[in-house]
């Protein structure tokens, strides 16, 4: 018993079949009592009044849009040594989440902004990251749309997000050289001293719980319709020869 | 290999468009910008570094297609794929002549359109070496993006969607160089990493490159 018999894509999608349902209860649990309870029970912050519950979407999708990216990284890797198909077709259905999980921080991000830096947008190093990220998944998703051997497309994109993932990490240390930030360092720490004040962390941790199984969630399901148009597209194929 | 390198700076001059269109979208980049913005050359000095290394990374991005695409079309890749000399090699000399004949122009032009910007002369040497240093590891990370998609028709803007992306640090740094020293101050740190972007970009990516041409030549 060992996890590669999950490439297989029958028991893949026997096994997905059967988590899906937790995964979306989970999801929806950990959105609704984090959003709701950092929403209506949490205290406005002294200083930042009740902008300051942005953060319950703007954290978890700015951590998701970075995940995304890496979850992508490993699934290509793995497509590359051992070619699972399984594995590539998940690193294609989850470029389309990352990409609205990164839509989805800078938006907050800019709504949060105004109020409290005075401006919608700073050329602040996060802030431009971010928006490289954003450009590199754009690029990945085009890259995948326009080739049509599926195999040359999981090869070329998986090359694409290993030799991206690289300049992304260069990108995002030299936009530090480039310029100083606005943006606050990061909320979440194992240092007490440092972390976010209790009253907002732990629906945040929900809240965080939830948009990991989402993203799970939304993975799976895009894993599954991309495994079946493929079989979708050899049935067809077979019966066009026949 | 220095065959190949002959060959392809042969071709780039014969078949016309090679050495000139480059440096000729350069130069209209150089002269629009300040139809733009307005003719105050004190505001144009302050911008004329970031509008001499946009411009040139952006001539530069246009001609990328030429680096593999004519070669991929009648053949003659497939040819050098069963050649002795390695892929990689292929791919270093194809990105190092594509380096001549675009980006060296836009280097050695650079000082005189910088002068239209409102730099000083003595500034000039700078922008002059930080395009020296940089635009070869434009050259190669742009034979990555071409060799991807190679195989794709109407490729061109899907290129730009790719490379640009990844032409992000050299930029920084490449910019840096500049600015810094004209603001008097010490360029360093930025001089030394861009050079090692371009160092590890030639030493590095070809890898990367050939395997994506073997993908797509499959």
């Amino acid at each position: 018993m060992s996890l590669w018999e999950y490439a297989n894509p029958v028991k893949f999608l026997n096994l997905s079949d059967k988590v899906l349902p937790f995964f979306a209860g989970f999801s929806i649990i950990g959105l609704a009592v984090g959003l709701f309870w950092g929403f209506f029970f949490t205290p406005d912050d002294y200083r930042q009044g009740s902008t300051v519950k942005i953060i319950y979407l703007h954290v978890p999708s700015a951590l998701m849009a970075i995940n995304a990216w890496f979850m992508m990284l490993v699934a290509s890797v793995i497509w590359l040594v051992r070619r699972h198909h399984v594995s590539a077709l998940a690193a294609k259905a989850a470029a389309p989440v990352g990409v609205t999980m990164t839509m989805v921080a800078l938006v907050t991000g800019a709504l949060w902004g105004q109020p409290m830096w005075g401006t919608w947008w700073a050329w602040d190093p996060r802030l431009t990251s971010f928006l490289i990220l954003f450009l590199f998944y754009l690029g990945y998703i085009a890259l995948w749309s326009s080739i049509d051997n599926p195999d040359t497309a999981a090869d070329l994109t998986s090359m694409l997000c290993i030799v991206g993932s690289v300049f992304a990490i260069l990108s995002r240390y030299a936009v530090n050289f480039w310029n100083q930030g606005l943006h606050q360092g990061a909320s979440l720490s194992l240092d007490k001293e440092k972390n976010v004040a209790d009253v907002f962390y732990q629906p945040l941790l929900f809240s965080i719980f939830g948009f990991v199984f989402l993203f799970l969630t939304l993975v799976l399901i895009g894993t599954r319709t991309e495994i079946r148009l493929r079989r979708a597209e050899a049935l067809r194929l077979r019966k066009n020869r026949e | 290999m220095i065959a190949l390198l002959q060959r392809d700076l042969i071709l780039a001059v014969r078949a016309g468009g090679g050495f000139g269109l480059g440096m000729a979208f350069f130069l209209i980049v150089v002269i629009l910008v300040p139809l733009g913005i307005g003719p105050d050359m004190e505001i144009l000095s302050k911008v004329s570094v970031g509008i001499l290394w946009v411009g040139a990374l952006l001539a530069c991005v246009l001609s990328l297609d030429r680096i593999f695409s004519l070669d991929y079309d009648d053949g003659t890749l497939e040819l050098l794929l069963t050649s002795p000399i390695p892929l990689e090699a292929v791919v270093t000399v194809k990105s190092f002549s594509h380096w001549i004949t675009t980006g060296l122009p836009l280097v050695v032009i650079s000082p005189i359109l910088g002068l239209l910007l409102g730099l000083q002369v003595s500034d000039l040497k700078w922008v002059f070496i930080s395009l020296l240093l940089g635009t070869p590891a434009l050259s190669v990370i742009g034979a990555f993006g071409a060799a991807l998609t190679v195989g794709i028709r109407r490729g061109g803007l899907l290129l730009s969607l790719l490379v640009l992306p990844l032409y992000v640090p050299t930029l920084i740094f490449g910019a840096n160089v500049a600015r810094k020293s004209l603001a008097d101050i010490s360029n360093n740190s930025a001089l030394l990493i861009l050079t090692a972007v371009t160092l590890a970009a030639f030493s590095i990516l070809p890898f990367a490159s050939a395997l994506v041409l073997r993908i797509n030549l499959r």
